[in-house]
């Protein structure tokens, strides 16, 4: 079994149960000691999974911002707030982090909010506000496929369509 | 603009009452996070950022129906011991107190609504009442934050609801809580087995101040702890149907005692006004224990009704910042000792000794002239 870290041969197994989830990890010997996994007092599972990238969130992606790490390390490209401040602070730098880290927040809400999704007040205007976003984004990927297909007769509908609802709600244009 | 001297020369009515019923519950608060969209939420931003999105904010608020002639001040506009006393006052946070440039205060004239800007969130807005009526605060607030939500663009997600700084406030990002004064529960020892039942159901339990702070004076705070997964109402509703449950334990509870172990009642009154109404020194924690004796005494007729008003208007008169305040300068805390001391005596002056008082259910009654057996 290979390391999750690295491609060198695993060595250490480790499993925890974490918010009621039983978790596992596999390192080699070296991921293993720059993990401080081998400490077992001061090492929690959480921790590892909570900064890892979504795709390998599961199994815990590199997460201690070790230096040579520190270059790939995921940001919110709208506030500059990383992963490893959130596993710092747990807390987020912008409304725009909720997106960027979503998968980390998914995994520690359990612990700390009765419930996933919320059912309560729903700001006014908010619901036509996001139906029309979600036309216009289906209407820019037609567009988009038109243009790539040059049927410049329905791109030139697409764009005039678009246009009418931008219009309405001038906030929605992409910045 | 209101001044300072001005907002703070009374006690609200919500801290003493007024005409509501708060021999249990003192009063019901409601707090709202909001953010704006895309602006660095204010642990993360840059000072700049900071002062943009206030002023950003600012004018909105000022141009609130309830907050015209409000008190608005930036933080760094105001010292140390007032900052403190709006503290006691439950008007601005610690948090908040700790902040200065690009943090801003607005407190309504009437001192139920306060909103404090650039917190941990842009916005945290809170409305209070006397007595247990968190449906009222909540509508309230709600008001304003729709009028709010009319100007200026808060972050919101279709699942996740109002996103705040920290994950702990997503969702509705209220925090319903009320003050309870629950000295019999504490006396029968049925307190820790009351705590433990709230706790059990997923509700917060704290001291006078808020988190990490130590209950005194036998008061406490019962919240909300999750803001994710339940509406504005389910919250509330709850919460008023637990509150109201240990109100009534605790009212069952000074009726008991006062049947079951009058001398022990009589005892502890004629001891707490005794040390009110004579001591020369006293440090803030036994001021809140003694007050919260006599305050108790209040509601079972030991005292004249009106004294449970003057317990709360005391209560706050008492604190550190307030003391300070009233002399003009800072205080030692022996200078402060002295000085609670003498407001205690001068209050308490024309407040007559307790009385005795029967329960209704005690078949020996009591009288000074004629002691009864106790059992």
């Amino acid at each position: 079994m290979k390391c999750d870290f690295c491609d060198k041969k695993a060595t250490v197994f480790l499993t925890q149960l974490v918010e009621g989830q039983m978790k596992k990890v596999c390192l080699c010997e070296s991921c293993a000691q720059d993990k401080g996994v081998t400490d077992p007092t001061g090492f929690s599972l959480a921790d590892m999974l909570i900064t890892g990238t979504p795709t390998s969130a599961i199994l815990g992606a590199p997460i201690f911002s070790s230096k040579k790490r520190q270059s790939d390390e995921k940001k919110c490209p709208h506030c500059g707030f990383s992963a490893d401040d959130l596993s710092r602070v747990r807390r987020f730098g912008c409304s725009e982090c909720y997106d960027v880290f979503r998968s980390e927040m998914e995994m520690i809400l359990p612990g700390m909010q009765i419930g996933m999704t919320h059912v309560g007040k729903v700001p006014r205007g908010h619901e036509e506000k996001h139906l029309h976003e979600e036309k216009i984004e289906r209407l820019r990927s037609q567009l988009d496929a038109a243009i790539q297909s040059e049927n410049y007769e329905a791109a030139a509908r697409l764009r005039d369509e678009l246009r009418q609802l931008e219009t309405l709600f001038p906030g929605l244009s992409p910045s | 603009m209101m001044r300072f001297s001005t907002l703070i020369r009374h006690p609200a009515e919500w801290m003493i009452g007024g005409t509501v019923d708060n021999a249990v519950v003192l009063t019901s608060r409601i707090r709202l996070a909001r953010n704006l969209r895309k602006i660095p939420f204010p642990g993360w931003a840059t000072a700049a950022q900071r002062r943009e999105a206030m002023d950003l904010m600012l004018p909105v608020i000022q141009e609130l129906r309830p907050m015209k002639d409000a008190f608005a001040q930036s933080l760094s506009g105001l010292t140390a011991v007032q900052k403190q006393v709006l503290v006691e006052r439950h008007l601005i946070s610690r948090e908040h107190a700790a902040r200065t440039e690009g943090s801003a205060a607005v407190i309504e004239r009437r001192q139920t609504l306060s909103i404090m800007v650039n917190e941990e969130d842009h916005l945290r807005m809170q409305s209070i009442r006397p007595g247990l009526h968190l449906r009222v605060a909540y509508d309230a607030l709600n008001e304003v934050d729709d009028a709010l939500q009319e100007q200026l663009p808060f972050a919101f997600d279709r699942k996740l609801g109002f996103l705040t700084t920290c994950p702990t406030n997503l969702g509705t990002g209220m925090r319903a809580s009320a003050m309870l004064h629950l000295p019999a529960l504490v006396l029968s020892n049925q307190i820790g087995q009351v705590l433990n039942a709230i706790a059990r159901l997923g509700l917060a339990v704290r001291g006078l101040y808020g988190e990490g702070t130590e209950s005194l004076g036998n008061l406490y705070q019962i919240s909300n702890q999750s803001t994710l997964g339940e509406s504005e109402p389910q919250i509330i509703e709850q919460l008023e149907r637990v509150i109201s449950q240990v109100a009534m334990h605790e009212a069952n509870a000074r009726l008991k005692l006062l049947e079951d172990e009058p001398i022990m009642l009589h005892d502890k009154m004629g001891r707490s006004f005794g040390v009110l109404k004579h001591a020369w020194l006293m440090d803030s924690k036994e001021a809140l224990n003694h007050l919260s004796v006599v305050r108790l005494g209040a509601c079972l007729g030991f005292f004249p009704k009106e004294t449970v008003r003057l317990c709360d208007t005391l209560l706050m008169e008492i604190q550190p910042a307030h003391l300070q305040l009233h002399c003009g300068q800072k205080l030692s805390p022996e200078q402060r000792d002295e000085r609670r001391a003498q407001i205690m005596r001068l209050h308490l002056q024309n407040v007559t000794s307790p009385v005795t008082v029967i329960s209704d259910h005690n078949h020996h009654p009591l009288s000074d002239s004629n002691p009864s057996p106790e059992p």
